[in-house]
């Protein structure tokens, strides 16, 4: 299909997919009216379960099947990008190069911002029930923030300290601990992933029940998921050496 | 104005999915989607709003709860869909690098057949 042919398509499709979304838009409620009938339900539901953030609610308490649902697809993923990134025969593993030249103040920068990060990490994951934030917000900065040594530092740095083999298995043990949170949620409470803690007082740290407990487990599971993930594309950038770069070389 | 945000929704959804149409990188492409799929973003987001009130968190030590606040259903769904944007970004990117292994290039106008 040629290029021209593809625009013709799409000036065609996109203009009636256009016509019908502005169509459906304009019989939405006004943009910034007071008409949320979900909000009504999804509030006095949170707050009876002693949950600060609503959205955390929502998300690990009222609808947790859906981030089950979610953090599955998470985890398939990662493991899908470590099946496709996974060294072919035809390449060769080479040693990452040492050195290289490093701004000082990206040094400077790296290693103050480094334990920064992470305590932000852990407490967005931690307070995940109360103010904003939660087991996937704290997993991606957790796991991104570790990147700090790789960017200040270098790659044998952040290869110490990030034991792939062993987050491989804190991925699955988040994601198990979840799924057997809801089954326990069956048993005791007679529905999958139902409230059974003790509630707490509202605004408190270990409030909310479950929610606090299930944020932890996603925090883990996302964190070691990302460090996962990333692993797999440094070290195709950085150790897979293909036929083509070998001949070139 | 009252439906300024949900047409910029559109706006970003169609823009992202013209930019998967004209790419000639394969990693334009995924970014292009993450574009389109910024428009649902939006949208979700649009309809969960309501002037003047505050957020759906009463924080620690908590307000005093109530009703008039922003709809946290479609801002939970928002984070779901923001999750499912970046797994599959990542997912792609992967397919990337393997095309450019197999077949040499990263242009989608080159890659003329599939391969079993």
């Amino acid at each position: 299909m040629t290029r021209t042919v593809r625009f013709v398509m799409f000036a065609v499709a996109g203009g009636a997919v256009a016509a019908m979304l502005l169509l459906g838009v304009l019989d939405l409620p006004h943009f910034g009216s007071s008409l949320h009938p979900y909000r009504d339900a999804a509030v006095p539901a949170a707050v009876a379960h002693a949950t600060s953030n609503v959205i955390s609610s929502v998300n690990f308490d009222l609808r947790g099947l859906d981030t089950l649902g979610e953090e599955t697809i998470f985890l398939t993923s990662v493991i899908g990008v470590a099946a496709l990134l996974r060294p072919a025969e035809d390449e060769d593993e080479r040693t990452p190069p040492r050195g290289g030249r490093l701004l000082d103040m990206t040094r400077l920068f790296g290693y103050v911002f480094l334990p920064v990060t992470l305590a932000i990490g852990f407490i967005t994951v931690a307070h995940g029930a109360l103010t904003p934030g939660g087991g996937f917000q704290g997993g991606v900065v957790l796991g991104t923030g570790i990147h700090l040594l790789y960017v200040a530092g270098s790659y044998h740095a952040i290869e110490k300290v990030r034991p792939v083999e062993v987050l491989e298995y804190g991925e699955s043990i988040g994601a198990a601990a979840f799924a057997c949170f809801g089954i326990a949620g069956a048993l005791v409470a007679a529905s999958f992933l139902g409230n059974i803690l003790p509630l707490g007082t509202f605004g408190e740290l270990f409030s909310s029940g479950s929610v606090l407990y299930l944020s932890c487990a996603v925090g883990v599971e996302v964190a070691s998921g990302v460090i996962v993930l990333l692993a797999q594309f440094l070290h195709q950038a950085i150790e897979v050496e293909s036929d083509v770069e070998a001949a070139n070389a | 104005m009252t439906y300024y945000a949900y047409i910029v929704a559109v706006f970003v959804l169609l823009t992202g999915v013209f930019g998967i149409v004209r790419s000639r990188n394969l990693i334009h492409t995924v970014v292009c989607l993450s574009v389109a799929q910024s428009g649902t973003y939006v949208l979700l987001l649009a309809v969960g709003y309501q002037r003047g009130v505050s957020p759906p968190v009463f924080g620690s030590p908590p307000v005093k709860p109530s009703t008039s606040v922003t709809d946290p259903l479609v801002q939970a769904l928002t984070l779901t869909d923001i999750v499912v944007s970046a797994t599959v970004t990542a997912l792609l990117l992967a397919i990337a690098v393997q095309v450019h292994k197999r077949h040499g290039t990263v242009d989608p106008n080159e890659l003329v057949a599939l391969e079993g």
